[in-house]
């Protein structure tokens, strides 16, 4: 059993509207790991385990996920697994993988392409199927009945909820990947229409296609793989009732616990979020008190850049980034599954080994 | 006590990536094309835009003739909702000549029980793409030929 494990490559394709990959992902994932090997000077034969994070439901048909193995080149024969989640729990499995010295470098994917069905609708059936989902109430809608929870007992304004887009798009500027970026104003996205009251476009992650690649590494491979590695000092998720009705939608105990089992001692400079709506960034921010001198998500978050299945791992990824480019000392990645952040997951990032 | 029905539907609209693209504009012209991997060498058809043994993309494209190898097979006996051909029918993997890679098609035009392992066939088109394969009456494959794609 090794005790440090260290991010050392992470690289994720462009976020696109509609990519011209097929729902295999195989397209946006080849030169995405492509990327991420070059980086770290690694081939295919060097990884131990591969992970990967998806959903056939994007795809509308059963094991579509297999089909995208064809990217990883597994000939011959190598240790893959998938989760039917975001990357980032794909990067929780390859992470105790390691950890339990199963493996020395493991790599985790993570892809979606969001658009080949109405990814509202499709949302809508990670609900309970006998007397939720029947009524689609699709996640655009469910998120909407949080943030009109939230409003109406004065936890944000829809003021509050614009700053953030706008905070989130002025800093997706200087990230490569973005689906949407660049400087606004929030008197000017208060302007524009509802898209489900009291949610605007800009409350609402923009669908996209895309993929994203993390490499990890043992204490022993990490240094000769990465100048600076992010050694992940905690990692934990946690999951709240499924039952929209059973839950107190403005609270995120899942989040808080994550983050207190992943290490809330020591602060972080820098918050990577996946919120995929305006008023999820608030709530976030809360549960895990995180105050104003926490960068939060750099990249411009999920608010501008969603691919499902992959925007959470680009969270960790983005974070690892931040610290291996000596950005930060300490941040932490975070990602959501499930409706109205019903699931959460906390990695903690260091530059210093534990 | 009564009963509800409530409809759960989706509709999705499929991608033709760049690989199946260049398949699909080929069936319409009635050619086989595959792309080659510039590593290992393998002719993959339909093209897969990506070498699924080194994980590296395919760009060398191959056109492959209409003739190939049944490597396996079987007859399907069994009807279901929307099956198009009657049974008893063979369905089975085809290797077409030049590819490194068996493909499923229908071998029709002769009786189930004549199909077998190594059996040579040729496609026959249709209005778009291929209808079904059939003998071409060509010798049997030598087994050595196919095994390396059972």
């Amino acid at each position: 059993m090794t005790s440090d494990v260290a991010v050392v490559g992470f690289a994720q394709s462009p976020v696109a509207v509609r990519d011209d990959a097929t729902t295999s992902g195989v397209e946006m994932l080849v030169p995405t790991i492509a990327e991420a090997f070059g980086a770290c000077g690694l081939t295919k034969s060097d990884i131990g385990f591969w992970c990967s994070g998806s959903s056939d439901y994007l795809a509308g048909r059963a094991f579509s996920f297999v089909s995208a193995v064809d990217a990883i080149g597994a000939v011959p024969p190598t240790m893959e697994s998938h989760v039917e989640m975001d990357g980032a729990w794909a990067l929780y499995e390859a992470w105790v993988k390691v950890l339990t010295g199963d493996a020395d470098i493991a790599l985790a994917y993570g892809f979606g392409k969001s658009s080949g069905a109405e990814l509202r609708r499709v949302m809508a059936l990670q609900l309970d199927p006998y007397l939720v989902a029947p009524l689609w109430p699709d996640s655009v809608s469910v998120a909407a009945l949080q943030a009109r929870l939230g409003l109406e007992a004065g936890r944000w304004t829809e003021k509050d909820m614009a700053e953030v887009a706008a905070r989130s798009r002025a800093a997706a500027a200087s990230n490569p990947a973005a689906q949407v970026s660049g400087p606004v104003s929030a008197a000017d996205l208060l302007a524009r229409p509802y898209v489900a009251e009291p949610l605007r476009a800009h409350d609402c992650a923009p669908v996209g296609d895309g993929a994203a690649v993390v490499i990890i590494a043992s204490a022993a491979r990490a240094r000769d793989l990465c100048e600076r590695p992010a050694w992940i000092t905690g990692f934990a998720h946690r999951i709240d009732s499924g039952a929209l009705g059973a839950r107190d939608l403005l609270s995120v105990p899942s989040a808080a616990g994550a983050l207190a089992s992943a290490g809330s001692g020591v602060p972080v400079e820098v918050a990577e979020l996946h919120a995929p709506f305006t008023h999820q960034d608030i709530l976030l921010r809360e549960a895990m008190g995180l105050g104003d001198d926490v960068t939060v998500s750099p990249s411009g978050g999920a608010l501008c850049g969603n691919p499902m299945f992959a925007a959470g791992l680009a969270r960790i990824g983005s974070a690892a980034q931040a610290v291996m480019s000596g950005r930060a000392g300490r941040a932490l990645g975070h990602a959501t599954s499930g409706p109205a952040l019903q699931q959460n997951l906390v990695c903690v990032l260091s530059g210093e080994s534990s | 006590m009564g009963m509800t029905i409530t409809p759960v539907r989706l509709h999705y609209m499929h991608t033709a990536s760049p690989g199946e693209s260049f398949y699909l504009r080929g069936l319409a012209e009635r050619r086989l094309l595959g792309q080659r991997c510039g590593v290992c060498g393998q002719v993959y058809v339909p093209p897969r835009g990506t070498c699924p043994a080194d994980g590296v993309p395919t760009h060398e494209e191959v056109e492959l003739a209409e003739t190939g190898t049944v490597t396996t097979f079987c007859v399907v006996n069994v009807g279901y909702p929307g099956q198009k051909v009657t049974p008893p029918y063979v369905a089975a993997q085809i290797l077409l000549d030049g590819a490194d890679i068996a493909f499923g098609h229908l071998v029709l035009g002769c009786d189930p029980g004549e199909v077998r392992m190594g059996m040579r066939v040729k496609a026959v088109w249709a209005e778009e793409g291929i209808s079904h394969f059939e003998p071409n009456g060509e010798a049997d494959a030598p087994y050595e030929t196919y095994e390396r794609f059972m």
